[in-house]
């Protein structure tokens, strides 16, 4: 298990987080978490994230809903058959009805498991500094890192307007 | 919700005001809610004597055996379906006059769901054996018929019910955090922490969020439009003049949107007035609501019209003769009071003086809530009323069973939505944050 420093500064303006974030980047501070009380562009644009892969969880669940309804159909329409006036025992028409269904259902589901797998599972650096107020008005950004760099660290934030800096350390 | 951009709320504000409707229940709330309660009571007896003494209690004679429960059925299918309009359809398509309005129609989607859910059971004349409707692996290895309306229906209902629910509760998740980070009380405080799944609001957990609703939203959109397709096809499949029409998924679609945004402005004007959200409900989003209620009412009367024209048209007696019933025959004031209801009394909306206007437009949507259940309740029993053959035709009259059951039912319905406003975060509070003008240092450019 590794062991560092927390470092969480607390802002009021969208502004000063987003050039304190430039200026930790800057000074090769990578273990950023930004927290704010909505989703917001600009910073989302700062910390340039890669994509999220949930997409990829919506299109396995609904690749799987489509295969599931299909071959769920099909195999019970063919475990007992029950011909009916010479038409198909296997009526794919009838049947894309419940494919469509499984395919939201599935799609939708998996969607869900990627999000709760992506964003409370692989937290990466665990989030050890919170404040309530970052539901409410403010804007918080945390800093993991070594213990010799956190004066850097709370001067940077502190110079570019963090209201109160919080200390911890981060265990992961 | 564009009046917010321009007066002076901050978050903290937006915060609190969500969190107050959230406060104990004053003796007014109570007084809605346990008369609420005596009529879901009502339902469940009138339901357990419908078990105890068999389906004939039910008012069903021959040649009608689907009579107020379907009607009722489809009727709580349609009033789910704004909700998924609002929160997923307007969500695609940036509308943002959802903003204030989008959580309540999610919860009446759910609530409304719920609701319909019980009556294919209820319609049941043994309705402990409602599971056989599920596909699950048994001894004899058989299964259900999937070529048949009527499994679709299991399917396109469970599956919405699924979905509305986890979009509902996803969509939920910042704003229970919100409120975790207010409250004080100790079981309160608890409760809310476990349902906000530990969320901060970090700029990794809004990532993922920001995606994954887009994704529901997108896979909502075409779900809805699917489950009152699959619904309307329970009657269109059928040989019945009346029903056997292909027109039946769009004119049903659009007919359950009409229907779910004339409840939801029923249910948040009072909502509005007893919480004091003048502010977050504004008239801009009542203008959004009673235009889109004008367009899929155009729908609607529209659809009324080809059907009519397509009954002479196709030169069928059978079709004509149903349509001329409907008109002439015994049911005669319900169709009236229908085309009264859906076609003539939304004319004044056309009107910007009437749309602002809350009375007019609580008094409207009312007026379209009863005629579309007059409308299904149409199409259900008047079809089946008056078939091919005249030796069969019969008259079907609502029996005191199933009027408690569905006074019953709205009651189920109302329960639940009183339970909501007080329980759970009934405004978006993350999105509303969201339009409101960031604070800058600099000052917003």
């Amino acid at each position: 298990m590794k062991s560092d420093q927390g470092v969480l500064g607390i802002f009021t303006y969208l502004d000063t987080v987003t050039d304190a974030v430039k200026e930790l980047k800057n000074n090769g501070y990578e273990q950023l978490k930004v927290f704010s009380p909505f989703p917001n562009h600009e910073i989302e644009d700062v910390m340039e994230e890669s994509p999220s892969p949930v997409r990829y969880f919506t299109l396995f669940g609904g690749l799987l809903g489509a295969t599931c309804g299909f071959g769920f159909t099909v195999l019970t329409a063919m475990s007992w058959p029950i011909p009916v006036s010479a038409k198909p025992v296997v009526s794919i028409i009838p049947f894309m009805v419940i494919v469509f269904e499984l395919t939201i259902l599935f799609g939708a589901l998996s969607t869900l498991i990627g999000l709760l797998i992506n964003s409370f599972v692989r937290k990466r650096a665990p989030i050890t500094l919170y404040d309530p107020r970052f539901s409410d008005d403010k804007f918080g950004i945390m800093v993991v890192c070594p213990e010799d760099k956190i004066k850097n660290v709370e001067s940077i934030l502190k110079s570019r307007g963090a209201e109160e800096v919080k200390f911890d350390t981060v265990e992961y | 919700m564009s009046q917010n951009e321009n007066n002076s709320f901050t978050y903290s504000q937006v915060t609190n005001d969500v969190v107050r409707m959230l406060e104990k229940p004053t003796y007014k709330w109570w007084a809605l809610f346990l008369p609420t309660l005596g009529f879901v009571g009502i339902g469940m007896v009138c339901f357990f004597y419908q078990v105890y003494t068999g389906l004939g209690v039910a008012g069903y004679r021959h040649p009608v055996f689907w009579g107020v429960y379907i009607t009722n059925f489809v009727f709580w299918v349609g009033i789910a379906h704004s909700g998924t309009l609002i929160s997923a359809i307007l969500y695609l398509f940036r509308a943002r006059f959802r903003m204030s309005i989008y959580r309540v129609s999610e919860a009446m989607t759910v609530f409304a769901v719920l609701t319909a859910g019980l009556f294919p059971i209820i319609h049941l004349g043994r309705a402990w054996n409602f599971y056989w409707l599920f596909p699950y692996p048994n001894q004899r290895e058989l299964w259900i018929n999937f070529k048949s309306p009527l499994v679709w229906d299991v399917f396109a209902v469970s599956t919405y019910l699924t979905v509305s629910s986890v979009f509902f509760f996803v969509g939920m998740i910042p704003d229970i955090a919100a409120v975790r980070d207010k409250v004080t009380a100790v079981p309160r405080k608890i409760i809310y922490t476990i349902l906000s799944l530990g969320w901060k609001g970090s700029h990794w957990e809004w990532l993922h969020y920001s995606r994954a609703y887009l994704y529901f939203a997108a896979l909502a959109t075409p779900l809805v439009l699917s489950v009152h397709s699959v619904v309307s096809w329970d009657f269109a499949m059928a040989n019945v003049p009346g029903w056997h029409s292909t027109i039946f998924a769009p004119y049903f679609v659009a007919g359950a949107i009409f229907s779910g945004l004339a409840m939801v402005i029923t249910l948040t004007i009072p909502l509005r007035k007893i919480f004091r959200l003048e502010n977050y409900i504004t008239m801009d989003n009542y203008d959004g609501m009673a235009k889109l209620i004008l367009f899929t009412g155009g729908i609607v009367t529209y659809s009324y019209a080809t059907e009519i024209l397509l009954s002479w048209y196709t030169g069928s007696p059978f079709e004509w003769g149903q349509t001329y019933y409907r008109m002439t025959g015994p049911y005669a004031p319900l169709f009236w009071t229908m085309i009264f209801c859906n076609v003539v009394a939304p004319i004044p909306l056309w009107f910007k003086k009437y749309r602002s206007n809350i009375k007019v437009l609580f008094i409207i949507s009312l007026l379209i809530n009863i005629g579309m259940w007059f409308e299904r309740f149409n199409i259900i029993t008047m079809s089946l009323s008056h078939e091919f053959e005249p030796g069969a035709w019969g008259i079907y009259k609502i029996s005191w069973v199933e009027a408690g059951i569905t006074a019953g039912s709205f009651a189920w319905f109302f329960m639940f939505f009183l339970i909501f406003i007080k329980t759970l975060p009934a405004v978006s509070i993350a999105e509303i944050k969201e339009i409101l003008p960031v604070p800058k240092k600099g000052g917003n450019k």
